[in-house]
């Protein structure tokens, strides 16, 4: 491990606040989903750093669990944003806002 | 011995089958649904009997655990049956008089629309009494002790359309549960001290964990006592037993004269190591039986209202028992409670007979002349008499006699007197109902001490008048049957307690069970107990003479206006209530209620108010916008991380 | 040499995040992505986790990827950005937040234990892997095949579900194939 573990959970924390701005400030639901793939990558490389720092296999096992969960949250979300889409026309995330109090 | 558990279910059954379908069946099919579950369940109790007998004195005790009810760390009560010649005994009493008044029920209630909810309750009665006198601890003998409340509620109340019924089942309600609440109390104790409810543990660890007369075990025996008096309408809770009898009067004559009110008696015998520890509460209970017998007799001397005459007697012999359990007398007790139900349940029914011929009248000073009319209700009633007087040979002056004598040779000789003079009012009260129902023309009643009731008006308003010369006759052979066995029974009871060997059937069947009281002395001569008989009888045949003389002979006049006058009012108890408790509780209720509108509802509205504002406020915040709320959220993790770098 | 390719891909990574939240058109976002993911698992490699690094591949870049470019080709929206600004949050804020998170994401990750010695033989291989998978880890295993079985049946309802009748889209038309033959059915 010649690269010490900090260079890569500091690239993995980068990463996560990108996907995050990404989700703060673009409109399009598909880009928003995007970004939250983009910070569950982050979060992936944080998991596999500390496997290996730890020497413990447990971290990827993990990586394995949060993949499978994206895959369904990407089907699930993508069915949901088509849904959207045809009652809607839109995919802009602020014209759908019926959670308005 | 498992086989016991279907003494109280057979009734539940009845009372599921009843309550569901009962209303879509006919008639008859309720009623033997209802009347064939009860006998059921007395068949069950002879077989259990069998069983016992079968078995040596000493291993007549059999514990069925039919699973764990409650169980949490210290505090087990398993939902368990005790098996014993005592509680078998209790079994078959009341199973044995419930199925006979179930029967005279199918011809009481035959006019009535709602039999299948009748017969429903007095099914879930039955399994309820079945299931407290065959309880294996407190906890599991507190469901049925509140489901025979329940029941008797409901039962009072059966006619809730009447107000003063309606009434009358929520002030029994209401009495009731102030005694519960002593005995709920005393279950707790009895938890703190003894780890269990268990009978058998208890009465096994008495000894060790109760130091005689220390402050837990009169405690624990006072309070278990406090709910005996309310079940049993002693002093000063009985104010709801008169009432109660706006119920039907197989109601009055199963719950109200014959089985739930003895449920006190029975739990203090069950108990009794218990209060053996605790000697003051025993004198208390004695005491407080003998103040109700006398009180509650010379109360009934007043009353114009037969069944309520009969529900004082009910009160008056209630204390008799209590009287006798409380100089340490078990099995005197138990045998003076079987003869009473016997004796007291044929009266009940017999006046049953005498209001169902005259369309629901119960008020004395109406009737008159009857046993021309009413030749086999009028004998029932006078074997029931005589009995509850203390004439031999019938049950009733075996059992009161062996409580005198029991009070007597315990010393307590000041108690003995009183439940002696209560034994004279008790023969003349009862006398004066049978001469005033039976005897006498009809409205020479008014001429006795009960006219200075003239003015009420009729308690049975409600009912059809006593038409003059309408049809009067003896009830149908349905309700007769009962009252023939409960009067043989009456006749025959009487060898339950008595035989030429002083202990009697009864005390040696339920001997070695029950630890004879401390405070009983042993000796006591067989002259000295033929002149305890004789004194109690002569006394017993001088008030039927005194009412011979007065009603019927009118050789003598009682005309002392104060003494009428108190003894109509009841010694002013109930007055003394309505003073003493209920206004005072009344003030209390409306200040409260005017506390609740002022302070407690404007506190809830201000505070739904403030709630409202604070919410049109917030919900600015709900913009829709989803990066809103992941902003927010990210507000929230950073604040967390913040409190977590710099902690 | 493991610095050097660390170097790379950290600097492919970082440009392809930027691409993914910057980009116009989310086609370009989506290969943004997708420039992330290889790059990420060339990572993994560095980190001795061979599977993981072949799942991210084929899962991520492989099937998720393609999932979103087929949507846009369906959709086919362009930035699916109207004109319309200001009803969200300012810019400035977002970028004030965000930056403070990651500061102190970085501030975390600067307190890590800098190396660990190399792995024992066979970590991070399938076997390895697997036999955790299929040993302490095969309750949760059996519930994300559960899992997946329920994301495809919601996808399946989601992608049946009929428009109430008398709602004809104006939208329509333009794309035919968005659920066209499944609500046919």
């Amino acid at each position: 491990m010649s690269v010490p573990a900090p260079y890569y959970l500091g690239l993995s924390a980068v990463l996560f606040t990108l996907g995050m701005a990404g989700v703060l400030v673009r409109r399009s639901a598909l880009i928003v989903f995007m970004s939250v793939e983009l910070m569950l990558n982050a979060v992936n490389l944080t998991l596999v750093t500390f496997a290996r720092l730890r020497g413990a296999v447990d971290g990827q096992v993990l990586v394995f669990f949060v993949l499978v969960v994206a895959a369904v949250e990407v089907v699930i979300g993508l069915a949901i944003i088509v849904d959207i889409f045809r009652s809607r026309d839109t995919v802009d995330v602020d014209d759908v806002d019926l959670l308005r109090g | 011995m498992r086989a016991a558990i279907l003494i109280p279910l057979f009734p539940l059954a009845g009372w599921v089958v009843n309550g569901l379908l009962g209303d879509r069946w006919g008639r008859r099919a309720v009623a033997w649904v209802a009347c064939g579950t009860v006998v059921a369940a007395f068949a069950v109790s002879l077989a259990v009997l069998a069983r016992l007998l079968a078995l040596p004195p000493g291993a007549r005790s059999a514990a069925v655990v039919l699973y764990e009810w409650i169980g949490t760390g210290s505090v087990r009560a398993p939902l368990g049956l005790l098996v014993d010649p005592l509680s078998v005994a209790l079994a078959l009493v009341v199973s044995g008089v419930g199925a006979l008044i179930h029967i005279y029920s199918v011809g009481y209630m035959a006019g009535d629309e709602h039999i299948a909810r009748y017969f429903a309750y007095l099914n879930l009665f039955m399994a309820s009494m079945l299931w407290l006198v065959l309880a294996g601890n407190l906890v599991a003998m507190f469901i049925g002790w509140e489901g025979v409340g329940l029941c008797s509620y409901l039962l009072i109340a059966f006619w809730f359309t009447r107000p003063p019924a309606a009434a009358a089942g929520v002030k029994a309600f209401l009495v009731t549960r102030l005694g519960d609440v002593g005995f709920l109390l005393g279950i707790f104790l009895a938890f703190a001290v003894f780890g269990t409810t268990d009978f058998t543990a208890m009465a096994r660890a008495a000894g060790s964990r109760l130091p005689l007369g220390g402050p837990a075990a009169t405690a624990l025996a006072l309070l278990l006592f406090l709910g005996a008096t309310g079940k049993s309408a002693q002093l000063p809770l009985y104010v709801w037993l008169p009432d109660a009898m706006e119920g039907p009067t197989p109601v009055s004559a199963l719950i109200h004269a014959a089985t739930m009110v003895t449920a006190g008696v029975y739990m203090i015998v069950r108990m009794h190591a218990v209060y053996l520890r605790a000697p003051l509460a025993l004198d208390v209970v004695a005491i407080v039986g003998a103040a109700t017998a006398i009180f509650a007799a010379a109360a009934a001397l007043a009353e114009p209202d037969l069944k309520r005459v009969l529900a004082y007697s009910t009160i008056s012999q209630l204390g008799y028992m209590f009287l006798g359990v409380g100089v340490g007398a078990w099995s005197d007790g138990i045998f003076h409670l079987t003869s009473h139900a016997f004796f007291k349940a044929l009266l009940f029914l017999a006046a049953g007979a005498v209001m169902h011929a005259l369309g629901g009248e119960t008020d004395m000073r109406r009737m008159g002349g009857l046993a021309g009319r009413l030749p086999a209700t009028a004998g029932a009633f006078a074997v029931g008499a005589l009995a509850l007087a203390g004439i031999w040979p019938f049950a009733g002056f075996f059992s009161k006699e062996a409580i005198l004598s029991d009070a007597f040779r315990a010393g307590r000789v000041w108690l003995w007197a009183v439940a002696l003079a209560a034994a004279g009012l008790t023969a003349l009260y009862i006398a004066r109902a049978f001469a005033l129902v039976f005897v006498l023309p009809p409205g020479e009643g008014s001429a006795g001490p009960a006219g200075c009731r003239e003015g009420d008006a009729p308690r049975a308003a409600g009912h059809r008048g006593l038409a003059p010369g309408a049809e009067v006759a003896d009830p149908p052979p349905v309700m007769r049957w009962p009252m023939g066995a409960l009067a043989l029974l009456t006749l025959l009871g009487g060898a339950l307690g008595w035989s030429a060997a002083r202990p009697g059937v009864l005390a040696r069947w339920l001997g070695p069970l029950l630890a004879p009281g401390a405070l009983r002395s042993s000796e006591g001569t067989h002259g000295s107990e033929a002149a305890l008989a004789a004194a109690g009888l002569a006394v017993a045949v001088a008030g039927i003479v005194l009412v011979w003389l007065v009603y019927v002979r009118r050789a003598l006049r009682v005309r002392s206006q104060a003494v009428q006058t108190v003894l109509a009012h009841r010694f002013y108890v109930e007055d003394f209530y309505a003073a003493a408790v209920v206004a005072p509780v009344r003030a209390v209720a409306r200040w409260a209620g005017g506390f609740d509108r002022a302070v407690i509802d404007g506190a809830v509205v201000g505070l739904a108010r403030a709630i409202g504002g604070g919410g049109a406020v917030l919900r600015r915040l709900q913009s829709g916008y989803l990066r809103h709320y992941a902003a927010l959220a990210l507000v929230g993790v950073l604040a967390l991380l913040a409190y977590w770098m710099w902690r | 040499m493991e610095a050097v390719l660390f170097g790379i891909t950290a600097v492919l990574a970082l440009a392809g995040g930027v691409g993914v939240v910057a980009a116009r058109q989310p086609v370009h976002s989506a290969l943004a992505l997708l420039l992330v993911l290889l790059s990420l698992a060339v990572d993994y490699l560095l980190l001795a986790a061979q599977f993981i690094a072949a799942l991210q591949v084929i899962v991520y870049a492989g099937a998720i990827v393609v999932l979103f470019v087929f949507i846009i080709m369906l959709l086919h929206t362009r930035s699916g950005e109207g004109p319309r600004a200001g009803a969200g949050l300012p810019r400035a804020g977002a970028g004030v937040l965000c930056g403070l998170f990651g500061l102190a994401l970085l501030a975390l990750a600067a307190g890590v234990r800098e190396t660990a010695p190399p792995p024992a033989p066979g970590f991070g291989t399938i076997q390895d892997v697997g036999r955790a998978l299929f040993g302490r880890y095969l309750l949760p295993f059996e519930a994300a095949s559960a899992l997946l079985l329920i994301g495809m049946v919601g996808a399946v309802a989601l992608g049946k579900r009929l428009r109430p009748a008398g709602d004809p889209s104006p939208g329509r038309p333009q794309a035919p194939p968005a659920g066209g033959p499944a609500r046919a059915r």
